[in-house]
Formats: structure tokens, C-alpha cells, sequence
């Protein structure tokens, strides 16, 4: 079928122009200047160039912050992508176990942000959660606000909690999206488990993977209220992510421009991983 | 290559069927030769695509046996029959080239890479797929897609069976008749047993050497294309095989003669026919013609089909009448009368074909 | 009230949809564009419902310009391929929404619905949902729908060829009759060529965006103006050879030859093409001017009262249709008569340039 070009079809999405100009267009922008100058406060702006985006690029801090960042985002990844497909695979397709799971699967993603923090942070305290008690009653030395390692499982944990569900999700409306004839010819062809996932399921999956890939990189890159009521970025620096290190240096010494100029290489990196992603995974389609 | 034996085989899909009409698929007994070309041929819910499924082993029967070369499969896997189905849509391994897909099945059964490679090329050469077979499956249009559904099922050589459940429900009218053929010609070729299920008369009539006409779940009556054209065993058959139908008139019994009205018209099986039940002649629109004297009626409507004209005429008693008239026959504009070739005049007895014992 | 197209063109992309088209339809007349999928007949239809606009040309209804008037000014209705109902409203609901659209009051609409449904056979499933009709009832409740405003041009774009083949007979019967008493400009694209014949009415031929030709059914059918014409409307398609006209004598191959007729002999020598169709090539001698071929059979398909035989005529695909069972093998030489009183000849362009007997059918 050949497609309708309508022009006047623009014409629809005028409002949301404006709107998103509003939200992120007019902010950007207002970054963009204070990422180019020196304030002292009064309102009074100095030019700076690039002096803040080359402080930002060579400062030690920066980099822990971003390496902490990519281990967290890779690692969740890593870890709730191939969760959420195998959970999907597992769900039922048919009868009235179908609506529990599915309920079931949607109320983590249900519960607002600080309070996932909270809830996981009283969890796993050592002394009265249930988590850290437990842990520490059945012989590990488990304590998330002194070791760095607690610290990071528990963070993990959190969030491969929270979020997985949505990868479960995506991949399986995938899944039931795929016809029965397919199932039916792999069983003819003599097809395995494992060449009926690799030839089918998981092709099928693809386009809901990619955007469930996306999804998660974009949302873990930007995470920040779980991370800080959980820990608050310690013990030490130790899980300060990105976002975590960004509003310490903005509202917390209130250096606007450093502050601006990282935002903004925050942004850009988050742009340039997602381009890539999103290039690598749709390689191979027509 | 198998003779598949259908052994009192019956099917419904709630738990305690009572009544028949509970049976998505009524009782049947049937015996499919090693090598025919067998059509199932009925319209929407009329039990063809359960009993295709059945065969397959997607679906196992609520009662009797399917039995292939004698052993019972009824419970057996797909996988464990070697079948081959082509589906309504076209199913392909999207992410694999077209010789990967032809592949496929032989890779799953462990075949060594030359004996492959060699089946492939054969199977591709058949089914006019050479030249596309390192392009990605994905990109063919649905004719070609459906002839690697087909390549699929040809690459082994051990498939029992290759079933069409309507396979050309996708492919452009223009290209239809011409994917007809060639799954006509490749069984010629290849001498397997082939099953095709299908609403389409003339999808089923040009492909089959045997076609099954089911409704409602039930076998009506199970014959050559030429028994069911010439031949038909209900009215059913005689109204859906045939473009346009069987003409269906009410008569009743006068001595040897049914009478339509006060027309005396002589039938093949009029000596057959057993009193009581309601009696209807059947007759094609092929073996009507104009005549002299005969059947009174008025011609109300002419259509032409192009190379012939299809005649609407109704009785004195308001019953329609067509008949096919050639392009160079004169058609008359109003009051005439219609004779019936009596080698073809039929009289059913409730339905049924008189004198074949189901008309009771 | 008739609708003209006036050099109405659509490009997309630089890619030409439908060349310079030129139509005009008659007051309350039923028109068939024919064709192969892609050939142009929905496009066709849009750029007629206000739809699409066309890139050049204009538009004309009822002597007004109405090229740039949105679909929803124009009294226009369409039934597509696909059942499109309502699927929460009743049968009897989905025929009235275009009238209570219009605010038409409640007693009106209640007397034309129930007319409506009474034509197409409705009236007593008029409380259903269309999930609970069956294929059948669901494009008779779209036609209903469709038909029910007294819209000024109806279009339908395959409305049968989703339903089930004596579904499709039954309702191509009746089509004819639903649009006998109205004032529309009805508009039915379909791929075959039979459903046009039924029809009767006016048929455009396309061909790759191209209104190849325009006018009564059985004059494009019996006088196609070029090959192409001949062959869209010609299933399977019109067979094609390349012949040698000598003096009073045409030449196929190195063996073939008849007579010119009447019609005929006026053609100057040289190289033509030769188009039969199916039905005039039979196993055994019919017609006025039976002439003997032979070919290699490709394969024979027997319906129970025909034969379509595919075979190789000297590197052409041509295709025999005879009454009666006559089955061959794959691959043998058989007989076939092409009664040539019903050819027809293209010169080199395709354009017809003559026809034994003066038409063919």
C-alpha cells in the first residue's frame, strides 16, 4: 500500500511543539548560558567560554562519577533484559493466570520513586529490616551503609526490582504478538527450544527489546531519587552516580556554571549511547 | 510417503459433547492413498481446519485414531509425523536468507551440509526460487514467501503428507492462478499425498483428484471433481460446487415423472424415489436449454460473463431458473420454455439424492 | 450531477501514482475500475473522494470545481476490502450513525434504516453487534451504511474479495440491484475481470497508474483498444504471439498459417502480435475458424466441467480453456484449436489495429 502524505498533519502537532518548547527547549537553552559564564551571585554574568566544559572534561571527579554510572547502567542492563525475557517466556499465554501475572508484574512500576528508595533502604537496614537482619543473622556481615559492596547489591537489587517488570512486560506483548502458525511450522520443521527462540521468539521480540533497551539506558542514566534515599551516594563517593554528583555540585556548592557545562555533557553522552544502541540493534532491518 | 487412515475419528471442543451439534467435526471414516492430491473444501466453521490440525497433530482428537501406514499417530507430536503444512499466512524465519529457511528442517534433523546443499538447490529449482536464494526471506513478496513455506516441506524426503491450509489467501488475484498451478504441477512431479483445505470451489476442484465437501462438521459427500460437478449426492453440493449453482425446483412424484407444476419432466433416478418427504429436482444451469416446448417460464434477467451469458428465467410458480447461454446461442427476450438434459436431472428426497439410501 | 476528472495526475515523492487522467461519470451510472493490485484503482478512488488532492488537474462534480473540498463536504461514501463497523453499536446503530450525523430527526431516520435493512437482508439482525454477524452480514451492514445517506458518489473498493466464494457470488448478485433506483455515481475497483462482466455498467481498464481504457462493459470487453486492455480484462490473461502477415495470410512460427478474413485482409504485410483469448484456444476443432496448434503441456487443471490446460506455444505461456474433463502430462505434445474468427492483432505500440470478425469475446 502506498502512503497517504497529508500536510496538513502538521498542522496537529503544533501544540505539543509548544509545549515541549516550554519544557525543554526554553530550559536548555537557559543551561546552554549559564554553562558559558561566571557568576558571583547579584544576578551578574561574566563570559567564560569553555573554561567550565574543560574543567568538567579533566576533573578526577567527574570521571569517577561517570565510570560509577556506566558500571551501574550496564550492570542493570546486563542483568533485566535477559531477566525480563526469560520471566516473559515463562508467563502464560492463555487462561485466567494471564491478568494475575500481568497485575502482578505492573505494581512495582506502580510505587512512586522515594518511596522505593525508602522501603528498600529500611529493608535492608542491618539492624531492624528484614533483608539486612536476615542477611546478617544467617552469618553474612551485611551492612549498606559502611560497605561498598553492600551498598552497590542493594542498589542493584532495588532496581533490578523495580524495573524489570517493564522489560517483562514489553517482551511480552511481543511474544503474544507472534502467531500460532509460526509456533506450529517450527514443530513441523523439528525445531528445538532453542532454534524456536533464536529464529522466532526472539526476532519477533526485537523491535520491543530495542525500545525496552532504550528505555531502561535512558532511565538508569537519569536515576536519581531512588539512589539518594537508599544511600545518598555513600558510603563516601562510592555510589555517587552522575546525577547524584550533578546536584551536589549545582544546588549543594551552587557552582552554576561547572554545573551547567556537566549537564550538558551528560546530555550529549546520553544522546550519542542511545544513537548507538538504538543503530546497533536495528543493523539488519530493511 | 503414507497412507493416512481417518478410524472413527470425531472431535469437539467442550468437555461433554451431547449433542451433534456439539462436534466441531462429526464422525468420520475415511482413508487418504499414498501420493493423491486431496482437497477439503467447505465454508468458514464447517470443520475443515480441525481436521486438517487433527491430521497435522496440532490438535488431538476427543475420539478415534489417526493412523499412518497402519501405526497410530493419533497422539503423536508434529514433529514425530513428518508432515509438512503450508499456512494461510506466510510463515517464514524472518532473520534467515531463503536457502537458510529451505535448510532449516534438515539442519534440525542433523543432515550432513553436502546432502543439504544439493536438496536445496533441487527444491529451489522447483519452486523457481534459485535465484533469489541468498536474499533475506524477509524482503520476497507473499508468492515467494509461500513457496518457501512449500520449499520447506518438499526439502525432506521423508514427509508423510504436505498440507495447504488456503494458501492463497494472501497472494495477488493476479498471481493466484499462477501458484495454483504450480502446486498442481509439483505434485504431478513429486507424487506425494497432499492435502489442500480451502472454501474456494475452484482452488479445490483444479487441485484435487479426490475432494472432501464438509459442512456443519460433517462430511456431505466425498468424490472426484467430476462426481461432485455431474453427480451431486445433496443439494448442498449441487448449490457450492458450480458458478452459478445447482437450480433447485420443488416437484412431486406423477408415476416415473416428477412434475413441476404441470410440466412432466423425466430424471435419471425418478424410479429410485421413495414416497413422502419433500422431493426437489435438481438441475445445472450447464444442462439447461431453450426448447420448444418443456418447462413455461419468462426470462427476467441476462448477464454476460464474457465468454457466456448466464440467463435468470422464473416459473409460472415464481421459482428462479438460471441457465448458461454461449455468445452465439439466441436468447429469448421473454415467454419461452426450458428443457432439461435428463442424463442430469436428479431428484432429491429431503435434501438427499434419491435412492442412495441417506435421503431417509 | 457528474463527475468529471479533468488531467487528474498524483505523484508521491517524485514517483508518478496516476498519470494524466481524463473521466468523466455519468449521472447515476455504475463504473468498475479494473486492474492488478497496485495498478492505481485506490488511489483512483481518493483523489474522486476528496482523500488525497491530485498534484495537477482539477475535479468536477455537478459543474462545480471541486478539487480542494474536503471529503466531508462532498456526500461521499466508501466500503472498504475490510468489514469497517462500529463494533459497539448494533447493526441497526451502525446504519443510522451517518444520519444522526446529520441530524436528521429520529422518525426519518427510523424509517430509512429500516428500509435499508429490509434491501439488504437485515431486518432481522438489526439487535446484533457486527461480531456476531457473519462476514456476509458485517459488509452487507457496511453497504448499508454506506448507502443509507443517499450520498452523491459511493465508492467501493473490493467490498467481496474478503468474503467467502459463494458469499461473494451471492452478494455480487445482488449489487446490481441495490444501486438500480438511485441517483449515485457508484464507483466498485475489483481485480477480476468476471465481476466487471456481471456488473455490466462502464469499466476502466488500469494499468500501472494508467486509465488504459474507458467505456461500456461489453464494448472495452468486445473492443479492446490495445493489448494491455485486453489483457487485464481477459482471466487468465489474453494469450499473446508474435505473427507475420503475408498477402492474404497470417504466419505463426514456421508452420502456422490461415486466412485473413474480411476484417482483416486490409492489414498491410509485416510483423503483428496475435492476441486470443483462452476460451477461443479448445482441445478439440470449435468455432468458425478453427486452426490446429501444437504445444508442450505445462500442466492440466480439471474442474469438474473444465479444463485449463497451461502449454508452451513456441516460447509463449499460453493457456487452452474447453469444456469438459481432458486431462495430459506434465511435458507431452498435444493438439489445440485457436479459433482465429475471434483474434485479435496489435502492432508493434499494442494498439489494436484489427479484429477477425469485427470484436472479440
Amino acid at each position: 500500500m502506498r502512503k497517504t502524505v497529508n500536510q496538513k498533519a502538521w498542522f496537529f502537532i503544533l501544540p505539543v511543539l509548544v509545549l515541549v518548547a516550554f519544557n525543554a527547549i526554553l530550559p536548555l537553552m537557559t543551561v546552554v548560558n549559564y554553562s558559558v559564564q561566571e557568576t558571583f551571585g547579584n544576578n551578574e554574568f561574566f563570559w567564560a567560554g569553555l573554561i567550565w566544559f574543560e574543567q568538567v572534561i579533566s576533573s578526577p571527579r567527574f570521571h569517577d562519577s561517570l565510570i560509577r554510572q556506566l558500571i551501574f547502567t550496564f550492570s542493570i542492563l546486563a542483568i533485566e533484559i535477559p531477566l525480563g525475557v526469560i520471566i516473559a517466556l515463562a508467563m502464560p499465554r492463555k487462561g485466567m493466570w494471564v491478568s494475575v501475572c500481568l497485575v502482578l508484574m505492573a505494581l512495582p512500576l506502580l510505587i512512586p520513586w522515594n518511596v522505593v528508595g525508602a522501603m528498600w533502604n529500611i529493608f535492608a537496614l542491618p539492624d531492624i529490616g528484614l533483608m539486612g537482619y536476615t542477611l546478617n543473622a544467617i552469618g553474612f556481615d551485611f551492612n549498606f551503609t559502611r560497605q561498598i559492596e553492600d551498598a552497590w547489591f542493594t542498589l542493584l537489587l532495588m532496581d533490578v526490582w523495580h524495573w524489570t517488570s517493564l522489560v517483562v512486560l514489553l517482551a511480552y506483548a511481543g511474544l503474544v504478538s507472534i502467531p500460532d502458525a509460526y509456533y506450529q511450522a517450527a514443530r513441523i520443521d523439528g525445531a528445538s527450544s532453542w532454534a524456536i527462540f533464536r529464529y522466532i521468539q526472539l526476532p519477533k521480540m526485537k523491535r520491543v527489546l530495542t525500545i525496552a533497551v532504550l528505555l531502561r539506558f535512558m532511565d538508569s542514566f537519569n536515576i536519581y531519587t531512588e539512589p539518594f534515599v537508599l544511600t545518598g551516594g555513600g558510603p563516601g563517593n562510592s555510589t555517587t552516580l552522575l546525577s547524584i554528583d550533578l546536584v551536589k555540585i549545582a544546588l549543594g556548592q551552587f557552582d552554576l556554571g561547572p554545573a551547567a557545562a556537566m549537564s550538558l555533557i551528560y546530555f550529549l553522552i546520553i544522546l550519542l549511547l542511545s544513537w548507538v544502541f538504538y543503530t546497533l540493534m536495528m543493523r539488519n532491518e530493511e | 510417503m503414507a497412507r493416512i487412515t481417518l478410524d472413527n475419528l470425531g472431535h469437539a471442543y467442550m468437555p461433554n459433547p451431547q449433542a451433534p451439534a456439539d462436534w466441531a467435526l462429526q464422525q468420520l471414516d475415511f482413508e487418504f492413498a499414498d501420493g493423491g492430491a486431496y482437497a477439503l473444501l467447505g465454508p468458514s466453521g464447517c470443520g475443515k481446519t480441525t481436521l486438517l490440525n487433527i491430521i497435522s497433530g496440532l490438535l488431538v482428537p476427543s475420539r478415534g485414531r489417526v493412523l499412518f501406514d497402519g501405526e497410530d499417530m493419533t497422539t503423536r507430536d508434529p514433529a514425530a509425523r513428518n508432515i509438512a503444512q503450508v499456512f494461510q499466512f506466510p510463515v517464514i524465519y524472518d532473520t534467515m536468507t531463503v536457502r537458510q529457511n529451505l535448510a532449516f528442517p534438515l539442519r534440525n534433523r542433523g543432515v550432513p551440509a553436502a546432502e543439504i546443499d544439493a536438496r536445496v538447490r533441487e527444491i529451489a529449482e522447483m519452486t523457481d526460487l534459485t535465484e533469489m536464494l541468498d536474499q533475506r526471506a524477509s524482503g520476497l513478496t507473499a508468492d515467494g514467501k509461500q513457496k518457501i513455506s512449500l520449499g520447506r516441506g518438499l526439502v525432506r524426503d521423508d514427509v508423510n503428507v504436505i498440507m495447504f491450509d488456503e494458501p492463497l489467501t494472501v497472494i495477488d488475484p493476479h498471481l493466484k492462478w499462477q501458484l495454483r498451478s504450480k502446486l498442481k504441477e509439483l505434485h504431478r512431479r513429486i507424487d506425494r499425498t497432499m492435502i489442500y483445505v480451502t472454501h474456494d470451489q475452484i482452488e479445490a476442484l483444479t487441485f484435487a483428484d479426490r475432494v472432501v465437501l464438509m459442512k456443519d462438521g460433517g462430511v456431505v459427500q466425498i468424490g472426484t471433481p467430476v462426481e461432485l460437478f455431474e453427480r451431486p449426492a445433496h443439494t448442498f453440493v449441487g448449490h457450492f460446487i458450480g458458478s452459478p449453482g445447482m437450480n433447485l425446483l420443488p416437484c412431486i412424484m406423477a408415476g416415473d415423472k416428477a412434475m413441476i407444476g404441470d410440466t412432466a419432466v423425466s430424471a435419471a433416478n425418478a424410479a429410485a424415489v421413495k414416497p413422502g418427504g419433500s422431493l426437489e429436482i435438481g438441475i445445472r444451469p450447464e444442462f439447461v436449454s431453450f426448447a420448444d416446448k418443456g418447462l413455461p417460464v419468462r426470462v427476467t434477467r441476462v448477464m454476460n460473463a464474457g465468454r457466456y451469458r448466464i440467463v435468470e428465467t422464473v416459473t409460472g410458480s415464481g421459482e428462479t431458473v438460471k441457465l448458461l447461454a454461449s455468445n452465439e446461442d439466441a436468447v429469448p427476450s421473454d415467454a419461452t420454455h426450458l428443457s432439461f438434459d435428463p442424463a442430469f436431472t436428479r431428484i432429491y428426497r429431503n435434501g438427499w439424492l434419491a435412492g442412495e439410501g441417506r435421503d431417509a | 450531477m457528474a463527475l468529471e476528472l479533468k488531467s487528474v495526475a498524483k505523484q508521491v515523492d517524485g514517483e508518478v501514482h496516476i498519470h494524466p487522467t481524463d473521466l468523466t461519470l455519468a449521472p447515476g451510472s455504475f463504473n468498475v475500475l479494473l486492474g492488478t493490485t497496485l495498478s492505481g484503482k485506490t488511489t483512483l478512488m481518493q483523489l474522486m473522494a476528496g482523500l488525497e488532492r491530485p498534484t495537477s488537474g482539477q475535479i468536477w462534480f455537478d459543474g462545480r470545481d471541486v478539487t480542494g473540498v474536503s471529503v466531508q463536504k462532498r456526500n461521499v461514501s466508501m466500503v472498504y476490502q475490510q468489514f469497517i463497523n462500529y463494533p459497539n453499536l448494533s447493526v441497526y446503530a451502525n446504519i443510522a450513525s451517518p444520519l444522526k450525523l446529520a441530524r436528521i430527526d429520529k422518525a426519518e431516520i427510523n424509517r430509512r434504516v429500516m428500509e435499508m435493512a429490509e434491501l439488504m437482508r437485515l431486518t432481522p439482525m438489526l439487535d446484533r453487534r457486527p461480531s456476531e454477524l457473519s462476514g456476509g452480514q458485517q459488509q452487507r451492514t457496511a453497504m448499508a451504511r454506506a448507502l443509507v445517506k443517499d450520498a452523491d458518489l459511493v465508492l467501493l473498493d473490493e467490498p467481496l474479495a474478503n468474503l467467502d466464494f459463494k458469499l461473494r457470488e451471492e452478494l455480487r448478485d445482488e449489487l446490481p440491484r441495490l444501486f438500480a433506483d438511485r441517483n449515485c455515481i457508484a464507483v466498485y475497483a475489483t481485480t477480476e475481470p468476471m465481476e466487471a462482466l456481471l456488473f455490466g455498467g462502464n469499466t476502466a481498464t488500469l494499468h500501472e497508474g494508467r486509465v488504459t481504457q474507458f467505456g461500456p462493459t461489453m464494448e472495452s470487453y468486445q473492443h479492446p483498444r490495445d493489448l494491455i486492455s485486453a489483457q487485464v480484462f481477459s482471466e487468465p490473461p489474453m494469450n499473446a504471439a508474435k505473427v507475420t502477415k503475408q498477402g492474404g495470410e497470417f504466419l505463426l512460427g514456421d508452420s502456422i498459417r490461415w486466412q485473413a478474413d474480411a476484417s482483416t485482409v486490409a492489414l498491410a504485410d509485416g510483423s503483428y502480435r496475435l492476441g486470443v483469448r483462452p476460451h477461443r484456444v479448445t482441445i478439440r476443432p470449435d468455432g468458425a475458424q478453427p486452426v490446429a496448434i501444437r504445444g508442450h503441456v505445462r500442466i492440466a487443471e480439471l474442474s469438474g466441467s473444465e479444463s485449463t490446460v497451461h502449454f508452451d506455444l513456441s516460447g509463449n505461456d499460453w493457456v487452452s480453456l474447453s469444456t469438459g474433463v481432458h486431462d495430459f502430462d506434465i511435458g507431452a505434445e498435444a493438439e489445440f484449436h485457436m479459433d482465429v474468427s475471434r483474434a485479435m492483432y496489435f502492432d508493434d505500440a499494442g494498439h489494436l489495429v484489427g479484429a477477425a470478425g469485427g470484436r472479440s469475446d
